[in-house]
């Protein structure tokens, strides 16, 4: 190999690099999954449950099928293959059979030729519902009918509860969880169903290939696992299947999930045309899966001089009518119960149960937001009690590199918790700004018709980890093909799903450096061309990417040395280091490490908060985040900027709101997102400390900043009020105290 | 479901459809006259991804029907760029790394080149409350800040 590498103006690992896609997606041209179109293509529509328990008795077809442009009306009975499908467990209808279990669980299926035709032939399916009492309370659900008596989820490992509707039950016994200490703080805290709310709804094109297979165009965060969930439901092989990535608009864990991919092959090899399904805002708020509600119980029991020594957690997660990624969301949220602090005797439980209301999965921090939320609420109370500066508090327990997890796993890589809650601590937060001033710039914006008479400031902080790849013996790899040409160009095939987070500029930086050439495309993500990514889920896909697209390259080139020149084209898989289940009844990891790596991230918040009206006003974001390397730095910060507005809307307005398992909130007038005039300036620090086991030393940066901004926001509101708030997200009722 | 024929002009090219009549514009730009840029994610006029200018002012094009476009002027996202150069606000998106998923762009970009031609040097809170109307799930709106500032230079 030559020594001195090429010169390139742009684009290495390390640089700050224009997206490939800005262009198109500035100009409108970039086609996202709604954008499709096709020769003769048919609109899809389904039909879904008004009732979040029924047992079906009948469905009558016959006014819809007569209906204006119909082509195709289907039900349970035209599911070709498997009737049952689930991201990890075969737990949900492809279409509901003589039972739905939530509000919004598809029915029926319609193509027409116009939207319009498909919707108002949906209204003319007649069926008979003989309603059910829901199980709406997460609470009383273990002793409650079982909604699947079959208990999809049992077995896998797992530890064996009894009791119907357990999605998982996890015991982590660490240490003496029965040792008492000089101080105890107790709290009980709950987080609302937050939801993904990514702007691109639901939506994709599927094409019969005319042989009997189908060509699916979807937004989606795992091609490779669509496909396998996808094939069987049709009765097809899975190379008959072939997933394709269109644009994709946001995911933030919504699309691990199928949405349309089924139901728009049903229809497109039933009618032999290809058929286009989108969502509305209303049908995407049913349509995905949400982030878990939780209700958490927590003592900390600590020495006079604010060592922790024992944390005692119950958690309680309400996963829904299916099980999605439920199983692994309770282990997270067990996990990182403690925070990122070193404590010796721990005894934490989590459940996850099957309830009626709205299925929960995957969303962005995947169980250590909402105990995050917890446990720094519980240090802020802590340090109270002890009197102890709440930083400091933190410094004196914080974990690192080598120290021990409850669940007996060592933390073999880079944990800088201490560095990012110094650095977090160290960044001036900005002066307390005079009244009287624009109303605008008061809590609750231009609705404020005071001069600020009850505006009280609050500083809050907080700090939070998660892991990095899949967990607990998942065999987590991704695949990557490097395509040299003669002429020294290169294509990458890679499958690992580009949804806004900037990984297509990843594995091009990646095949650069390794190439030493900027003549670099990256092939249009499919399951055609290459191997499995994994998902783009679990803040691994960086990681993950990168490892695959250097190792491809690295063969690449050795290969063409072997042959001396010419054209090659390699496939290489990727794995991470090895994770080992947790043992069943003590929930310690079985071999070296059940999760792969961690990142943390630290926070500081000002907030004002009209302590009389009950509004709220985010000043100022301060964070510090361990990165392990930024790959693209520009992009880094785009992410931790977007994740703090995401935990900020958890903490202030984001929540589905359901009576007895109906949404009562679909659509962007009541669910809110945080605007241009709730997000302040987020000023964000980069702690690079390479990890050893990763490619390049890169760690996932997506999720830790979600994982803290919630708690740091409501620590901040704390200062500011007085109050405990101990629910998000925090109404103005909690603030005023009625 | 033809029910009727509009003329308009979009990005400055005459064009008719036969549209139905429930149609928004929106729909119409994007299923019936191949301009899909402009981004269909609420439809209910609560996120501005649809952000196009009907006769110079500012609207949702989900909130305006086919019909009412009939014999009017509209210039959607595609029609900023001239002469194959993008429009600042455009470019200053790209620089500034204001695009993630981009799915809020094409209406982020409309509405602040909109902003930026009455208000050629606004103030942060100007440029918050033009843009408060566009909802960004990415960004957390820093990125997009930086851009409008930039364009605005």
């Amino acid at each position: 190999m030559s020594t001195t590498a090429p010169k390139l103006e742009l684009g290495r690992v390390g640089e700050i690099v224009p997206r490939a896609d800005g262009i198109p997606k500035v100009t409108g041209e970039f086609a996202y999954s709604s954008d499709l179109n096709a020769a003769g293509m048919l609109w899809g529509h389904t039909l879904r449950s008004p009732h979040s328990h029924a047992r079906i008795t009948g469905i009558d077809l016959s006014a819809a099928l007569a209906a204006p442009g119909v082509h195709a009306v289907l039900t349970h009975e035209d599911v070709p293959g498997e009737k049952l499908y689930g991201l990890e467990f075969q737990d949900q209808p492809v279409l509901a059979v003589d039972r739905v279990r939530y509000y919004g669980e598809p029915v029926a299926l319609v193509a027409a030729e116009h939207p319009e035709q498909a919707r108002r032939a949906a209204e003319l399916i007649r069926v008979d519902y003989e309603p059910l009492a829901p199980i709406a309370d997460a609470e009383t659900a273990t002793e409650q009918e079982p909604l699947h008596p079959d208990r999809p989820t049992m077995g896998h490992g797992y530890r064996d509860d009894p009791r119907p509707n357990i999605v998982r039950s996890l015991v982590i016994r660490h240490g003496d969880p029965d040792v008492e200490a000089d101080v105890s703080v107790s709290g009980v805290y709950e987080v609302g169903i937050q939801d993904q709310a990514f702007l691109g709804p639901e939506s994709g094109l599927c094409v019969p290939d005319g042989e009997g297979g189908v060509d699916v165009y979807v937004a989606t965060q795992w091609l490779h696992v669509d496909r396998d969930q996808v094939a069987p439901c049709l009765g097809l092989k899975p190379e008959q299947v072939r997933i394709h990535l269109a644009g994709v608009g946001g995911a933030f864990g919504g699309r691990e999930d199928l949405s349309m991919q089924i139901h728009g092959s049903m229809l497109a090899l039933h009618t032999n045309r290809p058929v286009k399904i989108v969502y509305n805002r209303e049908e995407s708020f049913v349509g995905h899966i949400h982030r878990h509600p939780a209700k958490i119980w927590m003592e900390h029991r600590a020495t006079r001089d604010g060592k922790l020594v024992n944390v005692r957690v119950r958690i309680l997660l309400d996963g829904g009518a299916y099980a999605s990624s439920s199983t692994a969301v309770t282990s997270n949220a067990a996990s990182f119960a403690c925070g990122p602090y070193q404590v010796d005797n721990a005894l934490i439980e989590s459940l996850c149960v099957y309830t009626n209301n709205p299925p929960c999965g995957a969303m962005r921090g995947f169980g250590a937001v909402q105990v995050c939320f917890a446990h720094e609420a519980q240090m802020d109370k802590l340090a109270a009690a002890l009197d102890i500066d709440p930083i400091e508090l933190r410094l004196l327990n914080a974990l690192q590199s080598g120290d021990t997890m409850p669940t007996g796993q060592t933390i073999a890589g880079t944990l800088p918790v201490a560095e990012v809650i110094r650095r977090a601590a160290a960044l001036p937060v900005p002066e307390q700004e005079e009244l009287p001033r624009d109303p605008l710039r008061l809590p609750g914006g231009s609705g404020n018709t005071t001069r600020g008479e009850g505006v009280k400031r609050g500083v809050g902080f907080a700090v939070g980890f998660k892991n990095i790849g899949y967990s607990e013996g998942f065999d987590d790899y991704t695949a990557a093909r490097v395509r040299l040409d003669a002429d020294g160009s290169a294509e990458i095939h890679c499958a690992a799903a580009e949804v806004g987070q900037g990984v297509a500029g990843v594995i091009l930086q990646v095949a650069r450096t390794e190439l030493g050439t900027e003549d670099v495309t990256l092939a249009p993500h499919t399951t055609a061309t290459v191997g499995s990514a994994g998902s783009a889920s679990a803040s691994r896909m960086t990681w993950m990417a990168s490892g695959a697209v250097r190792d491809a390259c690295r063969a690449a080139l050795e290969e063409r040395d072997r042959n001396g020149g010419g054209a090659v084209d390699v496939e290489r898989i990727y794995r991470h280091p090895r994770t080992s289940p947790l043992d069943p009844e003590t929930g310690q990891t079985t071999g070296e490490r059940s999760h792969v790596a961690y990142a943390c991230a630290a926070m500081r918040v000002v907030a004002e908060v009209d302590v009389e009206l009950g509004l709220t006003r985010i000043v100022w974001i301060g964070t510090a985040q361990d990165v392990g390397k930024a790959v693209n730095p520009q992009a880094v910060t785009g992410q931790i900027e977007g994740g703090a507005a995401q935990g900020l809307g958890l903490a202030l307005m984001e929540e589905i709101q359901t009576r007895d398992g109906l949404i009562t909130n679909a659509s962007f007038t009541d669910y809110l997102i945080p605007t241009t005039l709730d997000m302040p300036p987020v000023v964000s620090e980069l702690v690079e400390h390479p990890d050893p086991d990763a490619p390049y030393g890169v760690k996932g940066v997506g999720e830790p900043p979600t994982v803290v901004s919630t708690a740091a926001v409501v620590s901040a509101l704390r200062v500011a009020t007085g109050r405990e708030l101990t629910r998000v997200p925090v109404r103005p009722d909690d603030i005023v105290g009625l | 479901m033809f029910g009727m024929r509009i003329w308009l002009r979009v990005n400055g090219e005459p064009v008719e459809a036969d549209i139905w009549e429930g149609e928004s514009l929106l729909y119409v730009l994007r299923e019936r006259l191949g301009y899909p840029g402009s981004k269909n994610a609420c439809e209910q006029g609560e996120c501005g991804s649809c952000s196009v200018m009907l006769d110079g002012k500012l609207v949702c094009a989900c909130l305006v029907l086919g019909a009412q476009a009939d014999g009017h002027e509209v210039v959607t996202v595609e029609g900023l760029s001239e002469d194959g150069r993008l429009h600042r606000v455009q470019e200053a998106f790209v620089v500034a790394g204001a695009v993630q998923c981009g799915f809020c762009t094409p209406g982020l970009v409309v509405a602040a080149a909109d902003l930026l031609q009455h208000r050629p040097d606004p103030s942060d809170d100007e440029i918050r409350e033009a843009l408060s109307g566009n909802l960004c799930r990415c960004t957390g709106y820093a990125k997009i800040f930086d851009a409008v500032r930039l364009a605005a230079r």
